[in-house]
Parts: structure tokens; sequence; C-alpha cells
């Protein structure tokens, strides 16, 4: 047991743990956003009633056919993106040439009837959903206690937004990705679908909410409002971040997870406004975002 | 912003005004009505978020900007006024101006920040800045939390009409609200409402012609928050309670959604969303968590098949403005 200024050292680090923690869901939302945003236009005010959904998805699931964590973690990102891509079939496309303002408008109106879906049937307290058997209990890293359940989330993290990096910016179809987001009329003359592509990119950034949600079931409750409680947070990230690149929605979400942490230990009354006050202050500096160009 | 612009525009622009004058007198008639028929705590709500839904609508109206978080005005208005009422024994008027006089100070600042920039990273910046002026009032002494501030004093207006009359109350606050919808009148038909519809259109064109655009929206900011504070104070003296609900994002919501039913940029759409709305929640009210689920279909359906709003619809049949 040492300290860092004058903290112990077990409260800085399991504060740093929470915060990557928190920083593995932003960086996974505001992916998804990013994704989104780049092919849509549109800002997904869903995501994070999406990223609710598979929480209870995955609570459902145990709850009423016994299926388990680690069959939900494949089943509920496959759900929560077909429903998206019912969505983007039904909604989102019939706005498509409107101005963004309606597509930000829209999302928000289905995210109130989800979250307000769950609400009848779950009323507004959490549900327990407990850590999977074989991620029970813990290591001790001799500096700190480090759950097995959170160091899974953090590496799966990791993964799953290096997977998507590395499709988007490495692989053909990642190409043919961005190109359709610079020019679509033009990869289209080029004989690719680039409607089914819009619809699936919006069904794989929803997937992604919903993974989100059955990795945090077993942290957080799962309760009707985890969504919207998240996702305006996210959106601070988004705005800091920006939305122009990949890399940068996922170093800022983990970035902003470690400083909510941080604060946490050395200022605690701020902890929930920081990532607020940081938004601010990067506007004031440089008002594209941290990895933005200004349109 | 060209598609807002087309959902909002009305047609035969240069009309005379007769149409918006028998609107006018119509709506003044069925306010002065409204108290005798229907509950006057019911008709001062219903006029208290029309003004908020008026203030809202001069800037997704009229200069295309579209803030998600107009809660942060409405509320911490209706917070210092109740705060000034109750601890400091300010009299009514001077309650609702020191909440006014908050929530400019507190648009400036906002504004200045958000106004950095446009679109949809706007409309993320003021929901963002919102939902920090949430976490800050659920924390502060001055709002008491959960509980809110409770059993605020209507006091005597100008230390002569006694407001606990709920006849003197209304009157009270009818006079307000027309004053405040004749300003937002005269602005959006001001010189200066010009350039901010120049601005709505089409903003490089404005900058090239020499305005100097981000102080124009910054003064459209000020002057919506200014109201929506208004409409915030008064609120807080009708119902004698300032709380969280008022600061909440759902509140901003809520104002889009008045807004948006209505009808975006017309002269009484958001009083009647706001009346629609109120009436809505009031109804449905028994039925718990389904006003959330209604609420967002009504989004749904107004942005898929009734972007012009009521009375957007309404004024495009007739070929009038409204």
């Amino acid at each position: 047991m040492f300290e860092i200024f004058g903290i112990p050292s077990q409260a800085l680090f399991g504060q740093l743990l929470l915060g990557l923690i928190n920083g593995s869901f932003y960086a996974l939302l505001s992916l998804g956003l990013a994704v989104i945003f780049g092919m849509l236009n549109i800002i997904n005010f869903t995501h994070g009633a999406q990223y609710m959904m598979g929480a209870f998805i995955a609570f459902m699931l145990l709850q009423y056919l016994g299926i388990g964590y680690w069959p939900a973690l494949v089943i509920v990102p496959i759900v929560v993106g077909a429903i998206g891509i019912a969505i983007e079939r039904l909604f989102l496309q019939r706005i498509q040439n409107l101005d963004h303002l309606y597509g930000l408008i829209l999302t928000f109106g289905l995210a109130l009837i989800i979250e307000g879906l769950f609400r009848n049937y779950y009323g507004s307290s959490g549900q327990p959903y407990g850590v999977p058997e074989s991620l029970q209990g813990g290591r001790n890293l001799g500096f700190m206690f480090l759950p097995n359940y959170r160091a899974w989330v953090i590496a799966l993290s990791l993964i799953v937004c290096f997977g998507t990096w590395f499709a988007i910016e490495r692989t053909r179809l990642g190409s043919y990705l961005r190109a359709a987001t610079e020019n679509p009329t033009l990869v289209r003359a080029f004989g690719i679908n680039v409607p089914r592509m819009v619809t699936l990119t919006y069904g794989f950034g929803v997937a992604l909410a919903g993974l989100a949600g059955v990795m945090a079931a077993p942290i957080y409750n799962v309760s009707p409002q985890m969504g919207s409680d998240i996702i305006i947070v996210v959106f601070a990230v988004v705005v800091i971040g920006g939305m122009g690149s990949i890399m940068g929605a996922i170093v800022t979400g983990f970035a902003l997870g470690i400083v909510e942490g941080l604060t946490k230990v050395f200022f605690p009354e701020a902890s929930n406004t920081v990532i607020f006050a940081i938004m601010i202050i990067v506007l004031l500096v440089r008002p594209a975002g941290l990895f933005g160009r200004l349109a | 912003m060209a598609t807002l612009a087309n959902a909002s525009a009305t047609p035969a622009r240069r009309e005379t005004n007769w149409s918006i004058a028998v609107a006018a007198i119509a709506m003044v008639a069925f306010l002065i009505a409204a108290p005798f028929v229907l509950y006057p705590v019911f008709v001062m709500k219903a006029l208290c978020f029309a003004l908020f839904a008026c203030a809202f609508n001069l800037l997704i109206g009229y200069v295309g900007l579209v803030s998600f978080g107009h809660a942060l005005y409405f509320g911490w208005a209706s917070y210092f006024a109740a705060y000034s009422a109750k601890a400091w024994g300010l009299q009514p008027e001077l309650a609702v101006l020191v909440g006014t006089a908050a929530a400019a100070l507190l648009g400036l600042i906002a504004g200045r920040i958000a106004i950095r920039r446009q679109g949809i990273y706007f409309a993320m910046i003021t929901l963002a800045l919102a939902q920090m002026m949430y976490l800050v009032a659920l924390r502060v002494k001055m709002t008491g939390g959960e509980d809110g501030i409770q059993g605020v004093p209507r006091g005597r207006l100008f230390g002569v009409f006694d407001l606990n009359n709920e006849m003197t109350m209304y009157v009270f606050v009818l006079v307000v609200v027309l004053a405040a919808f004749f300003l937002i009148y005269r602005i959006i038909n001001s010189p200066f409402g010009e350039v901010l519809k120049a601005i709505r259109e089409n903003e490089q064109r404005a900058i090239s012609l020499g305005y100097k655009t981000d102080d124009y929206k910054l003064v459209a900011f000020v002057l919506s928050a200014t109201l929506a504070g208004l409409a915030g104070s008064l609120k807080a003296l009708v119902f004698q309670l300032a709380s969280l609900t008022d600061v909440h994002w759902t509140m901003s919501g809520e104002v889009v959604l008045m807004t948006l039913v209505g009808g975006l940029g017309t002269v009484f759409g958001p009083v009647v969303g706001a009346f629609l709305i109120v009436a809505m929640e009031n109804y449905l009210a028994p039925f718990g968590q389904w006003v959330l689920v209604i609420q967002g279909a009504v989004f749904v359906i107004c942005v898929l098949a009734f972007r012009r709003g009521i009375v957007g619809e309404i004024a495009a049949r007739l070929h009038v403005r409204l």
C-alpha cells in the first residue's frame, strides 16, 4: 500500500479502472455514432435506447429462456442490429433527403417510444444481472484488486473497437464504405449497392450499441433510463473528438473515461460534469474537436 | 437549412397581414374567455408553455438553429424566480425579473459556446450544456435537489394586487405573455428579423453581404433564452414550485414537440402546439409511462408525414400567413 499525491493507491487505481470501464462504453457508443453519422448523416439519438435494449434483451434471455451471458453476447447484437435495420428501412430511409435535424428529432422520438415501453413493463427501478460464473472473482495485482469481469470488458471493447477501425480503414469493404461517405452517387455508378450498404451500416452501428448493453448489464443495473443517462455524455464525447475519424472516437472515449475516473479521486463533486466542462474548453480552443475538421 | 425552410416557409409571403390580425384577435378572445370555462391553472400552465415554445421557435423557425437544451433557461429561471421570492422575499414582479435576467445571462454564456459549431453539433452542444446544468441543479443547495423549491409565495404584484387570487394571477400571466408575444412578433418583422431569416436561408450569402452572422445568432439566442426564462419564472409563481422536471432533458424535448406539432416558423403554431400537448398530458396522466410512448409516436408521425405542423398546414391550405 503506497500513496500518490496523498491518495491511497488502491483508491486511485480503483477509480482509474472504473474510468477505463466507463471509457470502454463511451468508446463503443461514440464509435457507433460516428460510423452511422458518416454514412447516414444522422445523429442517432436512439443509440442510448438501443444500448438499453441490448442490456434488457440479455436480461430477458436469462430470465425467460435461461440463456446465459455467452450466447447473449452473440444473440443480442444480432437482434438489436436486426431491429435497427427495420428502423432504418421503415423510418430513416424516408427522411434521408431532409435537413439532418429531422433525423435527430425522429430518432429522439423513437428513443422515447422504446424507453416508454420498457418503463411500462419494468418500471424505473433496476433489474439485477449476475456476472457469468467463468468470470467471477478477480486477481490481486499487488497495487490493486482487478475483478476478472472488468478486465474482460476492457479487453473485449478494445478488440471490438480496433477490429472496427481495421475493417473500415484497412479492408476493401471499408474502402467502399469510406468512398460512399464521400460521394455516394459515384460509388453507385461503380455498381455498388449503396442503399443496402447504408442499411447494413446502421445495423452494424446499432449492433455495437447492443453489444455494449450486454457488456454493461452485469456492471450497472439494467434499467430503462440507463440509455438516456449515457447518451448525452456520449454526445459530449463526440463533440470533443469530432466525428470525422474512427480512431478519434475510440481514443477520445477511453481518454475521457480515464479523466472522469481521476476526477472522482481528486475532485469528486465534479466527476459527472467534468466531461461537459472539457467539451466547453475544447469548443473554445479548438471548435472543430480534437480530431475533427470544420465542415 | 434549405429543407427546414421549405417545411416552414409559408406561401404568399408578401400577403398583407390581415390573417395574422384575425388570428390574433381570435386568440386574445379565447384567452379572455378561457379561465371562465377551463381551470385557470391549466390555462396559465399552457400559457407559460406557449411562451416557452414561441421563444424556442424564434431560434428554430427564424434562424434555423435547433437548441436541444432550452430547459436550461426555462428551469433555471424558475429556480431563480422561486428562490428570490421565497428566500429574499422579493415582490413577484421583481422575482420574475431576477429569473428572466438569470436566463439571459445563462443564454449569453451558453450561446457564446454553442454558436462556435453549426447544425447537428449545435444541437448536441446545447443538449450537453443543459445536462451539465441539470447535474449542477441536482447538487447545489439553492435548488433544493430532489425536493425543489416548494411553497413559493406569489405575493402582491407591485405591492397592491394579491396574486393568491386565481383570477388576478391569471390576468398578470396573460398580460405578460401577450406582451411577450407582441415583442416576438415585432422582432421577427423587424430589419433584425429579416437578417435572421437571411441567415436561415443562406448563411454564406449573409456573410458575403457584410453581416456578422455570429453576432446576429448570438443576439437571437440570448433573446430566445431570456423569453424562455420569462416563461419559466411565471411558471414558478403559478405553481409556487420550481423543480428538477423543468431542467431535465425531457423538458427540452417537450418544447421541440410543441413547436413541431404547432408548426415550425409560424407565428401561432407554438401556441397551438403548447395548448395541445399540455392538454394531452393532462388527459393521459393516468396512463403513466404511455405518455412517453405517445409523445415519441407524435414526434415520429410529425417528422414523417406532417412537417408543416397544424398551423403551418392550415396556412398552406388557405394560402395565408399565420
